[in-house]
């Protein structure tokens, strides 16, 4: 260490570990390359269309046109608070929460009688789990199209065998006290099959042993269901409830094929309030602003659920 | 009753003369036959003749004149088969590429260590929360700015990174031993060639299970193409059905429907009445698709 050249000892003692994290990070990196390379494609598309997309709607929501060919101008949560404000939003918050507590609780009640009549696998068992299932494959669409005669006045099927015994025929889809019902049933009808394979497979972990245990105990059918199977599959329950709410907000095509949200809105769900706002009324700043408010509420949703399970499982 | 019985033979003797499993049993039977109505209503009315008139419509016991005429205007009235293929387009378009995707990224997961794995498995994680229906308008809007607005390809797009499929394809990576790996290592195969040569063949029951779940899920989706397509040469089926019956249901033309509606389900339901077990099987491992 000579006294000629002081300044150059500090860099010299501090360059060398700087060198030291550099190099490591890209001996670190170039190890990892591969796998980002084969990520890669995945990556773009989900930058894409799933995290773009949700920045996107983000920032659409912050703005609005005073007319549709006005220029677009920084608003805040004024599209936030507009579409709260919105009857039409409200209602339709409010549609889909009956719409979601009155198709989720019919169709998994009538999955678990499904899988708990038909858990032993035989030819019968087998044919009619697959006529169960067949709703869950047709496209919704196609599902409406037969609801549409179905639920048609006077002539339709519904009205022609059933509509006989009541004293005035309802119109299933022009009466706005009815017509949730009438689209939830064919939720119902679509999704029961679907959760029934979740409930099937969940039976089989029920232990024989344990159920042929109690039956020597004295407990009757009812009983074992109550306090063996239920527990058992508790787990099922919450995946297939939040199958059930997911299916609730998502699966809302037959609203656009039979009712388009009426009679006076009394079928208007939140996607199709959203894709009114966006494809009817160009004003892409309440429809971003609609789809935030639901991807939170869905997102805490979901986030709690998995907390629960994750509670579960490490309590087990 | 005696019937039911014999169902129950197998089971465990003590429990073999209980009442209310049987009860439940009956309870399924007669809502499993309510439940086709809808399909045999559909059957029936595509084989009505029109001269049966509008008050026979609901009748559920077949016409003794049956005829074709019902699938014959359905098929002159829409335009089905164009439909047809473009909903085979999508379909094959977005399995193709996500057979890709799916493939290069469930292998990096499965058996690659790298910086950043665990932050990268949450951001694909978070895609089966983010539901993509939800984000129809943003990604309309990318869609748009891609000038992909009113194509099939902009129809797929939004599909050809899946998470599920990852999730999928790891899991079945990971079940093959890496002994086999070694060996090809050893004789000097490439990252590449292990994969297409020893990880792909290994898995196809699970790329399989993962083209039923992902054909029929994009068979039936109506809301996304609804909103990208704009001509009506290049409507998907849901699509082209939706039209289809609105147009009809102004003539009150239900025959017609019902044939139209036969017509757009019947390659899902023949496929599944072939493969009933795989499509179950794939069904059950699709919960979070």
């Amino acid at each position: 260490m000579s006294l000629a050249e002081p300044a150059a000892l500090p860099v010299a003692a501090s360059v060398p570990p700087r060198l030291h994290i550099v190099a490591r990070f890209t001996t670190r990196f170039k190890a990892s390359l591969p796998a980002y390379l084969l990520l890669l494609p995945s990556l773009v598309f989900l930058a894409l269309f799933t995290y773009g997309a949700m920045g996107r709607v983000l920032i659409d929501a912050l703005y609005q046109r005073a007319t549709p060919k006005a220029p677009l101008r920084f608003v805040g949560l004024d599209n936030i608070a507009a579409v709260l404000a919105d009857p039409a939003f409200t209602g339709a918050v409010i549609n889909n929460l009956i719409y979601a507590i009155g198709t989720a609780i019919p169709s998994i009640g009538l999955a678990l009688l499904f899988a708990l009549a038909l858990a032993r696998t035989n030819a019968v068992t087998s044919a009619l789990r697959a006529a169960l299932f067949l709703p869950v494959l047709i496209p919704m669409v196609a599902a409406s199209a037969l609801f549409l005669f179905i639920f048609l006045p006077n002539v339709g099927l519904l009205d022609y065998y059933i509509g006989r015994l009541l004293p005035v025929l309802p119109n299933w889809l022009g009466d706005p006290d009815i017509a949730l019902y009438a689209i939830m049933i064919i939720t119902i009808w679509k999704n029961a099959g679907y959760y029934m394979l979740f409930f099937l497979t969940g039976l089989q972990a029920v232990p024989e042993d344990v159920m042929e245990a109690a039956h020597l105990d004295g407990a009757g059918p009812l009983m074992r269901l109550r306090y063996i199977i239920l527990p058992e599959l508790k787990p099922t329950f919450l995946f297939v409830v939040v199958i059930a709410t997911l299916n609730a907000v998502t699966q809302v095509d037959h609203v656009f094929v039979m009712t388009k949200g009426g009679p006076s809105n009394a079928t208007n769900l939140v996607l199709f309030y959203i894709y009114q706002q966006a494809v009817e009324h160009y004003d892409i700043g309440m429809a971003s602003a609609a789809t935030l408010l639901t991807l939170a509420a869905l997102m805490a949703l979901t986030a709690l659920s998995f907390r629960t399970m994750a509670n579960r499982e490490g309590g087990a | 009753m005696k019937l039911i019985d014999a169902l129950y033979k197998d089971a465990p003797l003590a429990t073999r003369n209980e009442i209310t499993p049987k009860l439940g049993f009956l309870l399924t039977v007669l809502l499993a036959l309510a439940w086709l109505i809808p399909f045999l209503w559909m059957g029936v009315a595509t084989l009505r003749p029109a001269s049966d008139g509008i008050s026979l419509m609901a009748e559920l016991m077949p016409s003794l004149k049956p005829t074709l005429d019902n699938v014959r205007d359905a098929w002159e009235i829409g335009d089905f088969p164009r439909y047809f293929l473009n909903t085979t387009i999508i379909c094959t378009g977005i399995l193709l590429v996500q057979f890709v995707t799916i493939t290069l990224a469930g292998f990096a997961f499965a058996r690659l260590d790298f910086a950043g794995k665990t932050l990268l498995f949450y951001l694909f994680l978070m895609q089966l929360m983010l539901v993509p229906v939800l984000l129809i308008v943003p990604n309309l809007r990318i869609i748009a700015q891609f000038g992909l607005y009113d194509t099939l390809a902009g129809v797929m797009m939004p599909f050809f990174a899946s998470a599920f499929g990852t999730f999928l394809m790891r899991q079945a990576f990971e079940a093959i031993p890496t002994e086999l790996e070694d060996a090809a290592l050893i004789d000097g195969a490439s990252l590449i060639q292990r994969i297409r040569h020893i990880y792909v063949p290994l898995s196809l029951p699970s790329f399989s299970a993962f083209a039923i779940i992902s054909v029929t899920s994009h068979w039936n989706d109506f809301l996304w193409p609804l909103m990208v397509i704009n001509s009506p040469d290049k409507r998907p089926l849901t699509v082209g059905l939706s039209v289809f019956t609105t147009t009809a249901e102004g003539t009150q033309a239900w025959g017609t429907i019902a044939a139209g509606t036969l017509m757009v389900i019947a390659p899902l339901l023949i496929t599944f009445l072939i493969f009933q077990k795989r499509f179950i099987s794939s069904f059950v491992t699709s919960g979070i698709k």
